[in-house]
């Protein structure tokens, strides 16, 4: 029982960073129909930022700042200079420029920060606080959840409640009426793109400290998993995101737990399979339009 | 209000002929115009290219004289052109309420009351148009054929354009609600001076509210004469609109 409850909660705090990674792929697939495959080196670049910062200062907040603002500023550059020259006709293009970038982004940091692990300390104690003598989450476990839970109340403020949010979703779901309405589509693309990294950056900059530490590498499981919970969820849906990225999380933290580590990409997998069966376009996919 | 000039305007789709070819039309101050011809005549692609939706190859598009050339879709809507594009150009996923907010957005932002000018605008678009008052709330995929054309002319007027065009408003809608829809566009024009080009199937409908008939054919203006005339002389509606 004591090992359930351990397990939950831990499961919810991992769950937390990938619902916010999932989050940062639903905002980009919404604003510019791309599944970003670039998404975790997209982010992974701010973290050494907030890394390095944090190392010079002493301030793990100033690094975190500052991976946001190198993740927005990314989010913009990359859409600007790049996205936005790929021809839009065929989603393919798209997809291999991301994949080219991640290539260029993941050498690039190998070659200038070397390809090892670089250890990273969280601000808060990992180690579980007891409650009445059962092992429950870290201080750093409850600062994720906290963090995510703000973003994501931020987000969901900034779409459902600004005009900002508005005119993003409008563009969303149909750029040419939009145009029509006034709307100035490309700059709400290149918003969507600034949020959307600079939210994975945050997801990468939480996750760093409780795996093995900093490398090229280290969102690529994150983002496989986030990118199943993003399926799951319903590509276009974020309380789908939300919902789905604790789901896999608690899963896969419950047969970590109970079978092996080893396990716990198959049955994500396994997951992702029996929705996709069961509901095509996941568990938060939009309604059907009236066409009568 | 204002007045629409184009001027040998040419647009194609590839490399085929072009769909219009040095097109010249004026629309003048505060005149319904109907545009009337078969399928294939170039009048959506007018209206398209007019708003920069397709690319022109050759020609030019004046609001009061300013040369609309090149301009991006959502400055041209700026300047005070809006489109009711064919199929209810309305964002399905969002509230009627959403809608009319989201186009009068950029209508009255940076205003001092911008807020209350805004509410009063979409006010006067629940007043124009009761249903919307009712369904205010529901997304735009939940309208029936009928309510999205209204709430589309709705988020069109609601902008206060300077020339608003439309693209077959009649289309798939029952005869009491054409009647109705067109009703309110002449109310609009002749209360408010708006400057209208209306592309129409429904030749009736559409020259019993323009004071002026231009029929297109592959492209080019064939007639161009007073609605009335053109409604009234079986020969010419015989030559130019097959009936």
């Amino acid at each position: 029982m004591e090992r359930l409850v351990f397990l939950l909660s831990t499961g919810l705090a991992r769950g937390a960073v990938l619902a916010l990674f999932a989050l940062s792929l639903v905002i980009v697939y919404r604003a510019a129909r791309v599944v970003n495959f670039a998404q975790a080196a997209l982010a992974i670049v701010p973290v050494y930022v907030a890394v390095a910062v944090t190392s010079a200062t002493g301030s793990y907040w100033l690094g975190l700042a500052c991976a946001l603002i190198t993740g927005a500023l990314l989010g913009a550059v990359v859409e600007r200079g790049l996205m936005r020259r790929v021809p839009q006709d065929n989603p393919l293009a798209g997809i291999i420029v991301a994949i080219g970038l991640v290539m260029v982004l993941q050498a690039g940091l190998a070659i200038a920060f070397g390809p090892d692990h670089r250890p990273v300390h969280a601000p808060f104690s990992q180690r579980p606080l007891g409650v009445g003598g059962v092992p429950l989450m870290s201080p750093y476990d409850l600062f994720v959840l906290l963090v995510a839970a703000v973003v994501m109340g931020a987000l969901a403020w900034l779409f459902g409640r600004t005009s900002l949010g508005l005119r993003m979703r409008a563009a969303a779901f149909a750029p040419e009426t939009s145009r029509l309405l006034g709307v100035r589509v490309p700059r709400m693309v290149t918003l969507g793109w600034t949020l959307s990294i600079a939210t994975a950056a945050l997801a990468a900059l939480l996750l760093v400290p409780t795996g093995l530490g900093l490398d090229p590498h280290a969102a690529d499981v994150l983002f496989v998993n986030a990118f199943a919970a993003a399926v799951i969820g319903g590509l276009d849906s974020p309380a789908g995101a939300l919902a789905a990225g604790l789901l896999v999380g608690v899963l896969a933290s419950l047969v970590t737990g109970y079978a092996s580590a080893a396990a716990a990409p198959p049955a994500v997998l396994g997951l992702l399979t029996v929705v996709l069966l069961v509901r095509p376009h996941g568990l938060f996919a939009a309604r059907e339009a009236r066409t009568a | 209000m204002s007045t629409l000039t184009i001027e040998r305007l040419t647009v194609g789709y590839g490399d085929g002929a072009p769909v219009l070819d040095g097109l010249d039309l004026t629309v003048p101050d505060g005149d319904v115009v109907a545009l009337l011809g078969a399928n294939g005549a170039g009048k959506t692609t007018l209206l398209r290219a007019l708003l920069g939706l397709t690319s022109a190859r050759g020609g030019r598009v004046l609001l009061d004289g300013a040369d609309l050339t090149g301009l991006p879709t959502e400055d041209r809507v700026r300047r005070g052109l809006a489109l009711v594009p064919e199929g209810r150009g309305v964002v399905a996923e969002l509230t009627v309420a959403e809608n009319l907010r989201l186009g009068a957005l950029w209508r009255y932002a940076g205003r001092k009351h911008a807020r209350a000018e805004r509410d009063a605008a979409v006010g006067q678009m629940y007043e124009l148009f009761e249903p919307l008052a009712r369904r205010r709330d529901a997304p735009g995929h939940t309208l029936s054929g009928g309510e999205r054309q209204m709430l589309a002319l709705a988020r069109a007027l609601v902008t206060r354009p300077r020339v608003l065009l439309l693209d077959e408003p009649s289309l798939g809608l029952a005869p009491l609600v054409v009647a109705q829809l067109l009703g309110v566009l002449r109310d609009q024009a002749r209360s408010t001076g708006l400057t209208v080009l209306l592309a129409e199937q429904n030749v009736t409908g559409a020259l019993s509210v323009a004071d002026r008939g231009v029929v297109l054919s592959l492209g080019e203006v064939v007639a161009d004469r007073p609605a009335a005339d053109l409604a009234a002389d079986p020969a010419l509606r015989h030559a130019y609109l097959g009936f």
